[in-house]
């Protein structure tokens, strides 16, 4: 899931002082999940921005809303009917879905009202982790399931280097070192052979580095 | 001969190799690198220049380099790929090579947290290994990764830095293995104080005729005090200092401490030169190199041989 | 109607509030002892969240708290809501209801 936390209350209200009546936007999708974005966080912030903007004589009329998904078409089309009778939107989706209402309502300021995370997995409740930087050619078949690029520090693709101290990596006490990860793993599957080889550059065409990115398929346009 | 380096030529007529380090300075002033060259000259066969150790801003290693050079000392050339992607690292490997620079170590480099811009943005496009195999590609193919021809190949002697005693320790050996097999020509290990660790770390080694393909250095660092063994044994990931090696400078007096440091360090090199498979010795005296004829003379290493090219 | 304090969450603590209460007291089950297994400690720690709240946004954390107490403890009862009531009463009116008595007084 796409993970995020809360911009702190002063940034949000700092973002809100030219307004005085906003729709704030939450989203069922991942940012639900992560308990950052959903239908209650709309209401949590709803009124404490309210209550703020109140305590300072300046009330702000707040429209709370939450989408099935920012991130898809057909779940923003019903806001365009009321959008241009509020002065700008405050999302808590993740940046895609911040990004694409953007896109739909031009002529609407949109806010982000989360800091959008990274790809990752639910720990425990209130604990998330990275797992995947979305580099577009996956090569957890030759690492024992567990990612070099997200999980080591350095993204070594011959790990782990001298800062791997009894599984910790030297980044940081909760940070377990991802190649002894990688090691442990292909030794518990025998496939240590795999780690004597010497793999190809990595190209990062495929990643970030290449320019925004866009998947086509043909099967399916 | 692959680069022409008088480390190389040393190393290849099977002397025991002398290299150490000179940190370049926070900040132009040139005078601070020809001062430690100055006191590194006539002790080592090369000396490497770091390349912002610990992430820490300093003057570049190819400029501090060529100060090393101008003093009369070979220069060694540390390259991390923290901060340079493949483009930046070919076009800097060329014009190291153009200015005359031939000893290479090929590193990683330290996480940009532990320094001045802990919110920089690092690179990390290849890694060390990679990296040390696109140097042997231009060197010996004359091409660029892309498979263009150089004009002109850069001439380098081709090192790898090794850590002995990072974890896991039974991968040390086949990381090693990995380095040789991309084209490592020599490699520069860690400071070694825990004896018994390296010799298990080397009798590995030779089991798998590592020494026979790569020429191996042992890094040293004298101590200057208890209290700064101390502290590399806490804050430094992977170095290791036995009780029994505090517990002896921890013994003197505090006058008296750097002393037994260099004595202790002198008998270090003595024991590794010992090691089979050891074909040389990097003393890393950090922020120390006026002690370096002290340690070096002491172990018998000098004079340095002299070969003609 | 809520049957365990489990179910309050801080939307409905805020809400209250917004409706103009100067303080919010949330009585629950005394801890190891709920119904529900845990329903008053998760509200202890929502209690906790809209008291964090309350302090960024300078509404004044000490209007709300948590008590714990058995359905038999009246007499306790009555002494923390005093104890409560009148820690509300020297703080005054909330914010909320101090700008609302100026806009009233304006218009």
């Amino acid at each position: 899931m796409i993970t995020g936390t809360p911009k702190p209350i002063e940034e949000i209200l700092e973002m809100l002082e030219p307004y005085d009546n906003i729709i704030l936007a939450g989203c069922y999708g991942c940012v639900t999940v992560c308990r950052v974005g959903g239908d209650k966080e709309v209401q949590v912030l709803a009124s404490t921005v309210r209550l703020a903007r109140e305590a300072a004589g300046k009330k702000i009329e707040i429209k709370e809303v939450c989408l099935e998904r920012q991130c898809d078409p057909e779940y923003l089309e019903p806001m365009r009917p009321y959008v241009e009778d509020y002065q700008a939107v405050l999302s808590i989706a993740c940046g895609a879905g911040i990004q694409f209402m953007a896109e739909k309502f031009a002529r609407t300021p949109l806010l982000p009202g989360i800091n959008t995370g990274f790809l990752g997995v639910t720990e425990r409740q209130g604990e998330w982790t990275e797992r995947c930087q979305g580099c577009g050619d996956c090569v957890l078949h030759l690492t024992g399931g567990i990612c070099p690029v997200t999980r080591c520090a350095k993204s070594l693709f011959h790990g782990p280097c001298g800062g791997s101290v009894q599984g910790i990596c030297e980044v940081s006490k909760e940070t377990k070192c991802g190649w002894q990860l990688i090691i442990d793993r292909l030794k518990a599957l025998d496939q240590m052979d795999n780690y004597g080889k010497i793999k190809p550059y990595k190209g990062w065409d495929s990643s970030r580095d290449g320019g925004p990115r866009r998947i086509i398929r043909e099967d399916m346009v | 001969m692959k680069s022409g380096s008088n480390l190389e030529r040393v190393l290849e007529a099977g002397h025991f190799a002398v290299t150490a380090e000179c940190g370049p300075p926070r900040g132009a002033d040139p005078e601070v690198v020809l001062k430690k060259a100055e006191l590194v000259k006539g002790n080592v066969d090369a000396c490497n220049v770091t390349d912002n150790q610990t992430s820490v801003v300093r003057m570049s290693s190819v400029a501090g380099c060529m100060l090393v050079k101008q003093s009369g000392t070979e220069p060694l050339l540390q390259m991390v790929v923290r901060d340079r992607n493949r483009i930046a690292l070919q076009s800097d490997l060329l014009g190291a090579s153009a200015l005359g620079i031939r000893n290479l170590l090929c590193l990683s480099g330290d996480h940009q947290k532990f320094g001045d811009d802990p919110q920089a943005k690092n690179v990390f496009d290849i890694d060390s290994i990679q990296l040390i195999h696109l140097v042997k590609t231009m060197r010996d193919e004359g091409l660029f990764p892309s498979g263009e021809k150089l004009e002109g190949a850069p001439k380098f002697y081709i090192g790898c830095a090794v850590n002995p005693f990072a974890d896991p320790f039974e991968i040390r050996v086949p990381r090693l293995k990995l380095k040789v097999d991309a084209g490592a020509d020599f490699v520069q290990t860690q400071c070694i104080y825990n004896m018994e660790k390296f010799k298990r770390y080397m009798e590995d080694a030779c089991r798998q005729g590592l020494p026979e393909r790569v020429k191996i250095l042992a890094g040293v660092t004298p101590l200057k005090s208890a209290g700064m063994a101390k502290f590399m044994n806490r804050m430094v990931a992977g170095i290791e200092i036995p009780e029994e090696i505090i517990k002896r400078i921890a013994d003197e007096p505090k006058d008296k401490q750097a002393a037994k440091g260099i004595e202790i360090c002198i008998e270090q090199i003595q024991e590794v030169r010992e090691m089979e498979g050891i074909a040389g010795v990097h003393v890393m005296a950090i922020e120390w190199e006026e002690k370096l004829n002290e340690i070096i003379g002491g172990a018998g290493l000098l004079p340095r041989p002299i070969l003609a090219l | 109607m809520l049957p365990c304090t489990g179910r309050i969450d801080e939307a409905i603590l805020l809400k209250a509030f917004e409706k103009g209460a100067d303080g919010v007291m949330v009585i629950g089950c005394l801890e190891g002892d709920c119904h529900y297994v845990n329903g008053n400690i998760r509200a202890r720690a929502r209690v906790e969240r809209v008291y964090r709240i309350l302090e960024q946004i300078d509404i004044g954390p000490e209007r709300i708290r948590m008590y714990n107490l058995s359905a038999g403890e009246g007499s306790k009862f009555a002494a923390f809501t005093s104890e409560f009531v009148e820690q509300v009463v020297k703080l005054g009116p909330s914010p909320i209801n101090l700008a609302r008595q100026r806009e009233a007084q304006v218009s």
